[in-house]
């Protein structure tokens, strides 16, 4: 009976789709989807935009040693290094980067820098969303990339360069 | 800025410091309701219905597919139909690096799209030459077409590539004199 069988074969091929149906979607439902990262699953060794570290006392980890930049492949890294001073301390060590961009048009996340990092100051975190509209929008600065500042230190009070040179407080580390 | 440098309305001030602001679409001027109005749904039909070209030069068409595929599911944007033809296509994701020799065919390619038509430059070698700054590719696909997005990552995930889609749907949406433009009134 061919016509029986066309039934059969049309009644398992429509299973599979009521099936489905009734599944739950598996939809990675990236900008709707809850928490900070809107739904998007990264996994923990995921590189995205970095991140520069600061040490207990809230100085920068960073002392301008320029090994990042010398490891980078695309040469995105660009740093101007400046001596610290007793009144305006910004890293632990004798020198500190002034000026630290990083050039995403260029940058491909792979990780060199954060390998050649002997203070362990630059590191990949988990953002993504970096795109723009203007590719100059996409070279970040040192402020945007800088880590918040430790809770017993006042997670709020981001260090602020233009500030110390306009003659607020520098921020100094404990014990100096 | 103390150089003289003067950007106009584009710098605003944030936190006492002088900042350039990112730049906006359209027209300034105020327009009427009806136009306005009708601008909206225009816009809001086109930003729901971003039709991609089917158009991959290199690992980053990976991602794209990727983004295309069930997992990412861009058909939530309404942006699922990779077109073969530039002609019933809205968008081109320039997705891998652009070698000299492609430069031309992108052109064409780009000149083919009926109006209204969006670029976005997926990645580090389409958007700046990326590791490659040599002889063989073009450095910044901008060179040969407008952008309107850029995307960095190597390649980026599809995620980030979601997110340039938000972005444009944001532009598209922000987009004034759609209806005078398509009208060709003046």
């Amino acid at each position: 009976m061919p016509v029986l069988k066309n039934i059969a074969a049309i009644a398992k091929g429509m299973s599979i789709t009521f099936r489905e149906m009734l599944a739950p979607t598996v939809v990675e439902n990236y900008p709707d989807g809850p928490g900070p990262l809107k739904g998007a699953k990264v996994q923990e060794r995921y590189r995205g935009v970095h991140v520069l570290q600061r040490d207990e006392n809230g100085l920068e980890k960073c002392v301008a040693c320029f090994l990042c930049a010398a490891a980078c492949p695309s040469n995105c890294i660009y740093i101007e290094a400046a001596e610290n001073t007793a009144e305006h301390r910004v890293s632990g060590a004798e020198r500190y980067a002034k000026v630290y961009n990083i050039d995403y048009n260029r940058c491909i996340f792979c990780g060199y820098c954060v390998e050649a990092c002997p203070t362990d100051a630059i590191t990949h975190g988990h953002g993504f969303e970096v795109a723009a509209f203007s590719a100059s929008n996409l070279v970040y600065r040192k402020e945007q990339m800088l880590a918040p500042m430790p809770a017993h230190m006042g997670a709020n009070a981001v260090f602020n360069q233009e500030e110390v040179e306009a003659g607020a407080p520098a921020m100094v580390a404990p014990g100096e | 800025m103390s150089n003289g440098v003067s950007f106009g309305s584009y710098v605003t001030t944030e936190n006492g410091k002088r900042v350039v602001k990112e730049l906006t679409f359209g027209n300034p001027t105020p327009e009427g309701v009806v136009l306005t109005t009708l601008d909206h749904a225009v816009n809001w039909m086109r930003k729901n219905s971003i039709w991609p070209l089917t158009f991959g030069l290199a690992c980053c068409a990976i991602e794209m597919m990727s983004m295309g595929a069930s997992r990412f599911d861009i058909a939530r944007f309404g942006a699922e139909v990779f077109r073969p033809s530039p002609r019933q296509s809205d968008l081109i994701i320039i997705a891998g690096r652009v070698a000299n020799k492609m430069a031309p065919v992108i052109r064409q390619l780009w000149e083919q799209m009926p109006e209204p038509k969006w670029v976005i430059s997926m990645g580090a070698c389409a958007t700046s030459g990326g590791v490659f700054n040599n002889y063989a590719l073009v450095q910044s696909v901008n060179q040969v077409i407008p952008v309107d997005v850029y995307v960095p990552g190597c390649p980026p995930r599809p995620e980030q590539l979601i997110y340039a889609i938000t972005l444009l749907q944001e532009k598209i949406q922000k987009e004034r004199g759609t209806v005078r433009r398509a009208l060709n009134i003046k």
